[in-house]
């Protein structure tokens, strides 16, 4: 097992050589990440995880891509998104041109499930999703929108508990053990890399959606993040976290009010 | 500050045939003083508050589910929430985590035990109960590398031996307790 001062070491390499800062990121769990790459990837010390990571450059999309947490699911806890449908959609219909944004988007499952709730609310062909990450091979993955085919008996029934009204399997082909997302979905998403920790905002939102992603993150880093969507988010747009975040103890608290007792999405009311 | 005057953590473990041990312990609980618990339990996923209420029901000690990066006060009795990891890191605060499932289960119980240990040292004492899973056995061996104390439920008393017989055959149980004994431990008595 590595220690606290040899993670310290490694997570300044990584900043100092290659601008990515994961300093402020939980301890406990960057701990248990870097333990899994060096058991994964079969390093037999510290060191040679060290060594390779300071001397070759093509390992670091492989170390970011491991560092982070990339398990998600289509319509992952299906109530939120049908809250989004009944409390959210009926108010983003009433812009003339809806922007979306996935922060932390990983493989792309909920991007494509946004689009898929869109476009069952007609709303599809007026809206623009950006989904962004850190992470060069997981934002290459959601722009190919091919998933295994061996997880879409779940995501179906997610899609059905969500208030989904149309067969899932109408929205991919499959093909060899995978499904392929229907072009019309992917034509509205534009996939790009943004780094939550050190980017600025690059755009107004009506709707951001950052799940399971400020778990990892300490206080500070949340704080900054979270001041990063206020910036993005016009007066009256919505911010969704995951299941077990909050914008209590946040700066800008005050200026949000939740609009649902259980889900946790927050409307920006001035 | 409070999190300081923590003197003893328990965590516990448990998987199926747990849900009524873990019943059983907390009628019998006396009050926590110094000492806090931390339970993982696993189970379906979902939005199921209602095991906090039934936790609740049986014990005048507060139960609450955990949030992210709260800190761990004295007297408190935890629980991990269903779908996350629950790590513990070393200031004492809570950490949740939707990392790969380990041993097929999030919350796994290794992973708290694990992250605990290291927190903790020799203020721990893993509690792992019945179960049909292999996790909590390596947690508890970290336990016990970090100078903590393991507890393992009797397999003979477990509706579900196999993850309470795991961890002795690997060695990894001080005491072996059925759930009376268990109950008498946590107490001091």
């Amino acid at each position: 097992m590595i220690s606290d001062e040899q993670i310290e070491l490694l997570l300044n390499d990584v900043l100092e050589l290659y601008g990515y800062d994961f300093t402020n990121y939980t301890k406990a769990s960057i701990k248990r990440r870097i333990n899994r790459i060096l058991a994964v990837d079969r390093f037999p010390s510290f060191a040679e995880l060290r060594y390779r990571l300071r001397n070759d450059k093509t390992y670091l999309n492989r170390f970011v891509e491991a560092i982070s947490v990339n398990v998600t699911e289509m319509f992952r806890d299906p109530q939120f998104f049908r809250i989004l449908k009944e409390k959210v959609l009926p108010h983003l219909a009433t812009y003339p041109y809806i922007r979306i944004w996935h922060a932390g988007c990983s493989t792309g499952e909920e991007v494509y499930s946004m689009a898929i709730l869109l476009k069952e609310a007609n709303l599809l062909h007026k809206s623009l999703l950006y989904a962004t990450d850190i992470n060069q091979e997981v934002l290459e993955k959601a722009r190919q929108g091919v998933f295994s085919l061996s997880n879409m008996k779940q995501y179906s029934e997610n899609y059905i508990l969500s208030g989904g009204i149309k067969a899932f399997s109408d929205y991919y082909i499959t093909t060899n053990g995978h499904v392929k997302f229907n072009e019309e979905l992917r034509r509205k998403i534009i996939f790009a890399m943004h780094n939550l920790v050190s980017d600025r905002s690059f755009n107004e939102f009506q709707l951001i959606l950052c799940r399971n992603v400020l778990i990892y993150f300490d206080k500070h880093l949340q704080d900054r993040a979270i001041g990063l969507f206020d910036e993005s988010l016009e007066t009256l747009g919505y911010l969704a976290l995951g299941a077990k975040e909050t914008l209590r103890f946040a700066p800008i608290e005050k200026n949000y009010k939740q609009i649902d007792g259980k889900e946790k999405i927050w409307r920006k009311m001035k | 500050m409070a999190q300081d005057e923590i003197k003893k953590v328990f965590v516990i473990g448990g998987s199926s045939g747990s849900f009524d041990v873990l019943l059983y312990l907390l009628a019998r609980l006396q009050p926590l003083d110094a000492a806090a618990i931390v339970i993982v339990l696993h189970r379906k996923s979902g939005y199921d508050t209602a095991l906090i209420e039934v936790f609740s029901y049986r014990t005048g000690i507060t139960v609450k589910e955990v949030d992210e990066k709260e800190p761990m006060l004295p007297g408190f009795i935890y629980v991990a929430p269903a779908n996350y990891h629950l790590l513990i890191e070393k200031d004492y605060t809570f950490s949740l985590d939707v990392s790969e499932r380990i041993n097929y289960s999030r919350p796994s119980i290794d992973v708290c035990f694990e992250t605990a240990a290291e927190a903790f040292g020799q203020k721990l004492f893993g509690i792992l109960l019945s179960g049909s899973n292999i996790d909590g056995t390596h947690g508890l061996e970290t336990i016990r590398q970090f100078g903590g104390t393991t507890i393992v439920q009797n397999p003979q008393t477990a509706e579900s031996p196999f993850m309470p017989q795991q961890a002795i055959n690997n060695g990894a149980a001080d005491y072996v307790l059925e759930p009376e004994g268990i109950a008498r431990f946590i107490n001091g008595e």
